[in-house]
């Protein structure tokens, strides 16, 4: 064969394996969907079916995603809370307006870095668990058994963890908001010479309920889209425990991503 | 036994005609005809590769085909809707390879699964049945276990277990044999001749374990290469003139014949314009 065909030849193929991977990304995003509007149908009609979602693996999920996440979420918060504050009063001594820290601050903290650093730590945390274990039903062919003994897997695996995490991941903002504002105040209030208590007043009139409830919706989002992500690339696994370990990594980085992009969109539309 | 058998001929609790399924683009079977007689226990055997497992999740709904009828029952099995196939899987059972008992649950709570999703028992009711089963398939004590704790056989009895914890009227086991030494094994054939003789299920088994097939085996459905070469009684098939039954009978490799352009058209990497698989 002639040098110009081969060259020719490897560009269909690569043009050809950019369609094929957008037509599975394409796929995914709509299998994902799907998996979500069936989800909230047997959670509405699931008991009139006779496929009722139950409550205890839904509390079995909270408690492993949201309750056992409480420290490192609480801890890494105050880290970023104090971090902020460092980063504001530096910029703001330029303008020798470093009062107004305690404002950029707590609508930051409130409205961006809670609910991400939230997102981030539960799609590491439970978006790979999940992947993980969905992968390996997957493998082992319970999910097949589920099938076979006449129990819809939606229902009874995705349906439960979608309404833990839909719950938990916003109560675990709600707390990283407490904590990173914590945080910043323990190292503003003294940088700034007020009192905790003047702080916290400042940081109750810069914010509203509104900048409060943005966080909280956006983390709800995220709780559903780490869950539908990690059930989405888990039971897309092929081979065997290597897959597993495959299909765990890159939950985590489509995760992460689906919650950045999220977030901008988000943001981009409620501030318009 | 006898009995049963007498009065097999007049129902078909599994009618397959014309089943033709593709994996992608690849056809997998090349137009299956098979039935399945109440209470008889019917083996489908063949090789590696030869479709007998893609026979099975066909049987049992978990794929879909490209043409053909399955009827199971008496009903067609793509004509039902999701729930009514939902409360269809009633009457089934399945017992899979590796067992697939739900690794996060206790032997118990695996076996008692169906039971609790599917029925309003009381707690007291479902151990009682729970622990009938587990006395059926001699696992009875080991319901705390955890499904790791249990050796390959007992995984094997628990799955059985909970394939019949619904009292099914059709069983399907899936290579029950497969990876199990030869004492253990023909302990489970023992199990499952004992299941229909006992319970009167119809049974369907899926392996290549030749001594096992022969051991349970009412009928037995011969595949190859996505073709049924054979349907008969142990003694038809062990019988059968038919070559690859025969090879695979006698565990003999059969070379595939080649024809020298296709071998280096094969080799060279490049496709011949005729390509004909």
């Amino acid at each position: 064969m002639a040098p110009a065909d081969e060259s020719g030849n490897s560009a269909i193929a690569r043009l050809e394996n950019i369609g094929r991977s957008t037509t599975h990304g394409i796929e995914q995003f709509g299998y994902g969907a799907s998996l979500f509007w069936q989800s909230i149908y047997w959670v509405v009609m699931g008991r009139f079916r006779s496929q009722r979602v139950r409550a205890a693996p839904v509390f079995a999920e909270a408690m492993e995603a949201g309750i056992r996440a409480i420290p490192i979420i609480g801890v890494l918060s105050m880290t970023i809370g104090i971090m902020l504050a460092l980063q504001g009063i530096h910029a703001l001594k330029m303008f020798g307006a470093q009062h107004q820290v305690v404002f950029g601050v707590a609508l930051g903290i409130t409205r961006e870095f809670a609910p991400l650093i939230t997102g981030i730590l539960v799609a590491g945390r439970s978006g790979s668990a999940l992947a993980a274990r969905l992968a390996t039903m997957t493998i082992s062919q319970e999910v097949d058994a589920l099938k076979s003994m006449g129990i819809n897997p939606v229902r009874f695996l995705v349906a439960p963890s979608l309404l833990a995490m839909t719950i938990m991941v916003p109560a675990l903002a709600l707390m990283a908001d407490f904590a990173g504002l914590l945080g910043a105040g323990l190292y503003i209030a003294p940088e700034i010479n007020i009192t905790l208590s003047a702080y916290m007043d400042q940081t109750i009139q810069s914010i509203s309920v509104d900048d409060v409830m943005h966080g909280l919706t956006k983390s709800a989002i995220f709780g559903v889209l780490i869950t539908i992500v990690g059930i989405v690339d888990g039971s897309s696994v092929t081979g065997g425990a290597e897959g597993v370990g495959r299909v765990t990594t890159s939950s985590v980085v489509h995760g992460i991503s689906a919650i950045v992009l999220t977030d901008m969109i988000f943001v981009f539309a409620a501030t318009r | 036994m006898s009995e049963t058998l007498a009065d097999v001929d007049t129902e078909q609790v599994i009618e397959v005609r014309d089943l033709v399924t593709h994996y992608g683009s690849r056809q997998i079977l090349h137009g299956i005809d098979m039935e399945v007689r109440r209470g008889e226990i019917m083996v489908i055997m063949g090789g590696s590769g030869s479709g007998k497992s893609t026979l099975l999740r066909h049987l049992i709904r978990l794929e879909r085909k490209t043409s053909g009828s399955i009827r199971l029952l008496g009903r067609e099995l793509d004509e039902m809707s999701e729930l009514e196939f939902y409360a269809f899987c009633r009457k089934l059972g399945v017992a899979f390879q590796g067992g697939a008992l739900f690794s996060s649950m206790t032997v118990g709570e695996n076996i008692m699964l169906p039971l609790r999703e599917h029925t309003n028992l009381d707690q007291m009711t479902m151990q009682i049945m729970l622990r009938l089963k587990l006395e059926v398939v001699n696992l009875a004590g080991f319901e705390d276990l955890m499904p790791s704790e249990l050796s390959g056989g007992m995984i094997k009895r628990a799955a059985l277990a909970r394939a019949i914890i619904m009292d099914p009227a059709l069983l399907f086991c899936d290579e029950p044999s497969a990876g199990l030494d030869p004492v253990v094994s023909s302990a489970l054939d023992e199990l499952i001749l004992r299941l229909r003789d006992a319970l009167g299920m119809t049974i369907v088994v899926v392996t290549h374990e030749l001594d096992s097939a022969f051991r349970i085996a009412d009928r037995i459905t011969v595949l190859d290469q996505g073709n049924v070469l054979q349907i008969g009684t142990v003694e038809e098939v062990r019988n059968s003139a038919n070559p690859r039954i025969q090879a695979l009978l006698n565990r003999r490799f059969e070379e595939e014949v080649v024809d020298p352009d296709e071998y280096l058209a094969r080799l060279t990497g490049k496709k011949r314009s005729d390509s004909n698989d």
